[in-house]
């Protein structure tokens, strides 16, 4: 090992849970698995040995029960992360998140907010099939009052986890697995408000804008390294908080490429793809544009389980390449 | 159809009793063991509830309330009850049905007309209406309309105070409907498990919105859910403000200690509809004219009303006196709400996001 701080994508959420523990004494961790190894991977190893079993708790399987929990801890004083091992399981605590955290501090004229961050992981590939594989950030993108984040690199892994926990809203803050191994060397940690925090470009280019977050970020990366071979110069931008969004870094690039592509993980209809072109589209005049903006999504059919179907239902950087350059040779 | 609703009810059994039985209990209940100030001070507690929303009736029949109402007339023994033994610091969650809640905790009576009418000076800015009313400064952390909505989030404020140690509790209320939610029995399980210091009120009135429990439940008895989480709780009359105050008390006070959860289970019964201020007879199968008529001589006021007098402790004329006093408060305060100002038009975005 060196001695520079490079640490993958999971140690860099435990960095953020470590560092929070740590300096607030009014942050606790709950949920289903956050003693075990088998359900947030490295990103929590050993949290409750070092912090106590009081601070960092492992609960009944009961995501309604522990997300309102947490809530209602965060009403009086505390700041809760609670985690969903896979987002597909905290579909059973949409009345807390959706109708309670989200509303709360509209429905009593801002007087009070659950301080609250809900950690949700994506985990998918490996056969797992319809209920362990989804990407249900747009679902939640659509509720005012509950900020979503995605981080897509190792520091904002850590850093967004911070800034979820540190903001007074109620925060679902929605991690990769498939991202897990990325490394990366990241300065010490630091509390960032979430408000301040805007898309990034991650690389410049002239010719295309593409806009994604989380796992679609790193497949941008790659086919942009793909078609910078080709002599097509790929603009990234890496969306980070996806609600409330922020357009402007998207226009922006978009009047300097005229072509648009909108990347998710997710489904295509009334996904987080359609807000990106809708957004973009509506503040960037006809005369910028040279092509008419796309969306590369997923298929829309439930996750299959049959490894040959999953190498059709995910699309990898080459394919992902390919379809970013079919904008520079149709009509 | 009717014949099915007939072979179903004939066939029911009730577990709690007498105690859904209103022609039992309706006697003046017995005050012995609590001071005449206590007394007191819980009548008038449940007087004001009661005013207060018959107020909240006449302001929606004329129409100056228009947000849907759920009163709780027939039902003020039990907020009256549990409130006596609950400090500001402790921290309770409503529902639907809570300006009695609010009130019984000390919520200012005119902020909550403020906020029926819709008004900038509610207790919820004019964002709440009569479902989303607050209190923090009493102790009542809100309350929401959605069917066992706010359990959960006393279950996390029961952590909070578990986490605090310095004796202070959460309360959950809620009614009959909300403990055929999946997320009740969850809480129940969550709180025996890690030893919260977290009390269920059960206000146990037989029917859900329009729905009687014999149609829902095979038991009418709620305290039953309480036994499979190993849960001390007790079912009592809930029109009997004495017995609420203590036996909800004895249970409280050791909770304090041990932090383990209770369930207190209170049988009741609402005189008017769901919502509105409607009687609702229609509504309701078993809803009968008979039965809300002989629910309304089992009258917590009555009952306890007619102990004090018996007893030579409180007068009907100091009851009449305070009674006019507080009718007049209300009105006075209801017709000054009616200047105050709606939310301006700028605050409906303020208040999504914490500033």
């Amino acid at each position: 090992m060196q001695n520079s701080n490079r640490i993958n994508y999971g140690q860099a959420i435990r960095e953020g849970y470590a560092y929070l523990l740590a300096n607030y004494k009014e942050v606790f961790v709950l949920g289903q698995g956050v003693w075990s190894p088998w359900y947030a991977g490295n990103s929590m190893l050993n949290l409750e040995k070092e912090f106590g079993k009081e601070r960092v708790i492992d609960t009944p399987v009961s995501e309604a029960a522990t997300t309102g929990a947490a809530i209602g801890a965060s009403l009086c004083g505390y700041r809760a992360i609670v985690l969903h091992p896979r987002i597909d399981f905290m579909v059973l605590a949409m009345d807390a998140i959706v109708n309670q955290a989200a509303k709360w501090s509209h429905m009593f004229g801002g007087q009070s907010h659950p301080a609250v961050t809900f950690r949700a992981v994506v985990n998918r590939g490996g056969e797992q099939g319809a209920q362990h594989s989804q990407a249900l950030h747009s679902w939640f993108a659509h509720i005012p009052g509950l900020r979503v984040v995605m981080p897509s690199t190792v520091a904002d892994a850590r850093d967004l986890l911070i800034a979820a926990t540190l903001s007074d809203d109620p925060v679902l803050y929605i991690d990769d697995r498939w991202l897990y191994n990325d490394t990366d060397e990241i300065p010490p940690p630091d509390a960032v408000d979430i408000r301040s925090i805007q898309p990034r470009i991650l690389r410049e280019g002239n010719d295309v804008t593409v806009v994604a977050c989380s796992y679609s970020t790193k497949l941008a990366l790659e086919a942009s390294i793909i078609l910078g071979k080709e002599g097509i110069s790929v603009e990234v931008i890496d969306l980070r908080v996806i609600n409330p969004i922020n357009h402007q870094v998207a226009i922006n690039s978009v009047k300097k490429t005229g072509r648009l592509v909108a990347i998710d993980g997710g489904w295509s209809n009334c996904g987080l793809a359609a807000e990106v072109i809708a957004g973009v589209s509506e503040a960037t005049p006809s005369y910028y544009w040279k092509k008419t903006p796309m969306r590369i999504t997923l298929p829309g059919a439930p996750a299959p389980t049959s490894s040959a179907l999953e190498k059709i239902y995910y699309i990898d950087s080459e394919r992902l390449a390919e379809k970013i350059h079919t904008l520079f040779w149709t009509q | 159809m009717a014949t099915d609703i007939l072979v179903k009810e004939h066939k029911w059994k009730t577990d709690l009793g007498q105690l859904s039985d209103p022609n039992s209990f309706n006697d003046k209940i017995d005050i012995s063991g609590l001071s005449t100030k206590c007394l007191i001070e819980a009548l008038h507690s449940m007087v004001r509830i009661r005013l207060a929303e018959q107020e909240i009736a006449n302001l929606t029949t004329t129409g100056l309330v228009k947000c849907p109402i759920h009163l709780a007339i027939g039902q003020e023994a039990i907020p009256v009850g549990i409130a006596a033994n609950l400090r500001k610091t402790d921290h309770a969650f409503g529902n639907h049905r809570s300006h009695g809640h609010y009130l019984a905790m000390g919520g200012d009576p005119r902020k909550l007309f403020a906020e029926i009418m819709g008004k900038f000076t509610g207790c919820s800015h004019g964002f709440g209406g009569s479902m989303h009313i607050y209190a923090k400064e009493v102790g009542f952390y809100g309350s929401v309309p959605i069917v066992a909505g706010t359990i959960s989030l006393a279950v996390g404020a029961s952590i909070a105070a578990k986490f605090d140690n310095n004796g202070d509790v959460a309360v959950a209320f809620f009614g009959d409907g909300a403990c055929e939610e999946g997320v009740f029995h969850e809480c129940l399980n969550i709180s025996a498990s890690m030893g919260l210091p977290m009390i269920f009120v059960v206000e146990n009135n037989l029917f859900s919105s329009h729905l009687d429990v014999y149609f829902r439940q095979p038991s009418d008895r709620m305290a039953r859910f309480a036994e499979s989480a190993k849960i001390e709780h007790c079912t009592i009359d809930g029109n009997n403000v004495v017995e609420v105050i203590t036996k909800s008390g004895a249970l409280i006070e050791k909770m304090r200690l041990n932090s383990t959860p209770i369930l207190i289970e209170a049988i009741t019964y609402r005189w008017l509809g769901h919502a509105g201020p409607r009687d609702d007879i229609d509504v309701g199968v078993r809803r009968s004219h008979d039965e809300v008529l002989a629910w309304r001589k089992r009258d917590p006021i009555a009952r306890a009303l007619n102990a004090l007098i018996d007893e030579e402790k409180y007068t009907l004329a100091e009851f009449n006196n305070y009674s006019e006093k507080i009718y007049r408060e209300f009105k006075n305060m209801c017709a000054d709400v009616t200047n105050d100002p709606f939310p301006p038009e700028n605050t409906l975005m303020d208040f999504v996001y914490a500033k």
